[in-house]
């Protein structure tokens, strides 16, 4: 069975082929493809017209790598929430218009479902339950799987998201934006213990989070360094917030899968590209005895592999989405 | 029509923002400004609390837009991701105010693009505590009649000036 994956929640319009729910035969995303050499055009970066002209070149370039046609594809999956309103349409749209005209069952996808399922792409899901942890710009979410797509939400930020943080504080840094990806190579030369930023809500006792404070803290520490004349080594102050982020979010994932008597953990989301929080994490599974997956780097951020894959999972129970499914801007993970 | 006031912690600007928000009505725009952590995101939890908005309040940073049902919509946008007018344009502020109240965070810099009435919120930490302090400045008639209801609500956080 092959499912045509189409997400266009937030900056990326991106359009994939998966077959059978694991096989990712071709996973674009438009920032990465140069569709201008081929289809002529700017391809703007940003806002819902830019996901209007890419969104055509896009599916006959995905269905071309994948060596298929749509008369081939059996199902479309597209994200329906959570992200912007004028984005989500335009994907939506597109969708129900393949559907319609090639008779391919629709369903539609939660865009934070998508990140958990991107895990099960190549080897299949696992035995649950599960405990995921969603870290990306727009999301910090802690959820309980009892079985798959039945969520329990423990925990979310309440302020800002993971990956927010760090692209601030790369900005902050001088590092560009968004510039987790910088932030992330830089903390490597640096010294995760030589600034104490606060671990907030570290010992709230629940699943929460919480970003702003330790923003707040970061830049207040350089104010006072430069203010007394010092200046603070860049890659020690990378490494102790990156560390202040990654510390509160090991412990939390893992004390919810023990307390949970889960013995899986799934990552998913733009930050878990993060090389520390990888390395910390499979660290700390490994001490209390968790099995910790997480998705191939290029399928943390977002893409529509992850959208087919959790569409070709509901497929296969049976659930179908009708023509008129709405897009749904704030839609959360459903119990 | 200016106010300034001082708050001592995120709870109170969180007040501050309740104070405001219970004044809105459909078709209000708020500007927020401030740095990094001055507490733009903390006015609005005040403020879509007032609206009766429960759920969570989170910076939309990367969603550039998050709605808030509460007794009228309330619409939580944040442009520091945007650089062109022509992006903040396509986000269509215009229709959000047909059907609710926005507050847009790092606001100032499109103010130009918002209604001719509407209110601004200036955060600043001129303190070296975590005090902040707010500017509120409103502009047009409709915030003339409610300008004394927003000093009184807000009065136990005038500076002295």
């Amino acid at each position: 069975m092959k499912v045509l994956g189409i997400e266009t929640s937030c900056d990326e319009t991106a359009v994939a082929v998966v077959e059978d729910g694991r096989s990712v035969l071709a996973n674009l995303i438009s920032s990465q493809v140069d569709l201008h050499a081929r289809y002529g055009g700017v391809v703007p970066e940003l806002a819902s017209r830019a996901h209007v002209q890419a969104i055509n070149p896009l599916m006959a370039e995905a269905l071309d790598r994948a060596g298929c046609r749509f008369a081939d594809i059996d199902g479309v999956a597209v994200t329906v929430g959570p992200g912007l309103a004028g984005a989500l349409l335009v994907g939506v749209a597109a969708a129900k218009a393949v559907s319609l005209a090639t008779g391919a069952e629709l369903i539609g996808v939660n865009h934070l479902e998508g990140h958990i399922y991107a895990n099960f792409l190549e080897h299949g899901p696992p035995e649950p339950p599960y405990v995921c942890l969603v870290v990306s710009g727009g999301h910090t979410l802690l959820v309980h799987m009892p079985e798959e797509h039945r969520y329990e939400v423990l925990g979310q930020t309440v302020d800002d998201a993971a990956g927010e943080a760090f692209d601030k504080i790369a900005r902050f840094m001088g590092l560009g934006f968004p510039g987790g990806p910088a932030l992330d190579r830089l903390a490597r030369q640096g010294d995760p213990e030589a600034i104490a930023f606060p671990r907030a809500m570290a010992d709230s006792g629940d699943y929460d989070f919480s970003l702003s404070g330790l923003k707040t803290a970061v830049l207040r520490y350089v104010k006072g360094e430069l203010a007394a004349g010092r200046r603070p080594d860049p890659a020690d102050l990378a490494a102790s917030f990156q560390e202040a982020i990654v510390d509160v979010q090991v412990s939390k994932t893992v004390a919810a899968a023990l307390e949970r008597g889960v013995s899986t953990v799934l990552l998913g989301g733009g930050v878990v590209a993060n090389t520390r929080l990888r390395e910390r994490m499979e660290k700390a599974g490994a001490e209390a005895g968790l099995r910790v997956l997480f998705p191939a780097i290029e399928l943390c951020t977002d893409n529509a592999a992850m959208i087919a894959c959790a569409g070709a999972s509901r497929l296969a129970r049976g659930e179908r989405s009708s023509l008129d499914v709405a897009i749904d801007p704030g839609l959360e993970l459903a119990p | 029509m200016r106010l300034e006031l001082r708050t001592a912690t995120a709870e109170d600007t969180r007040a501050v923002g309740s104070a405001v928000g219970s004044l809105l009505r459909v078709g209000d725009a708020v500007a927020l400004s401030g740095d990094l952590g001055a507490g733009k995101t903390t006015f609005v939890q005040g403020a879509a609390r007032a609206l009766g908005f429960d759920g969570h309040v989170v910076s939309p940073t990367f969603t550039l837009v998050r709605e808030y049902r509460g007794r009228i919509p309330v619409f939580h946008v944040d442009i520091y991701r945007l650089v062109r007018v022509q992006d903040v344009l396509e986000l269509d502020l215009d229709e959000m105010l047909s059907d609710g109240v926005v507050l847009v965070e790092w606001g100032d810099a499109v103010e130009g693009l918002l209604p001719e009435e509407h209110l601004t919120v200036a955060l600043t930490t001129p303190w070296s505590d975590e005090a902040r302090r707010l500017e509120l400045q409103g502009t047009g008639p409709s915030w003339e009649v409610r300008w004394r209801r927003l000093e009184s609500a807000t009065r136990e956080w005038r500076t002295a000036a």
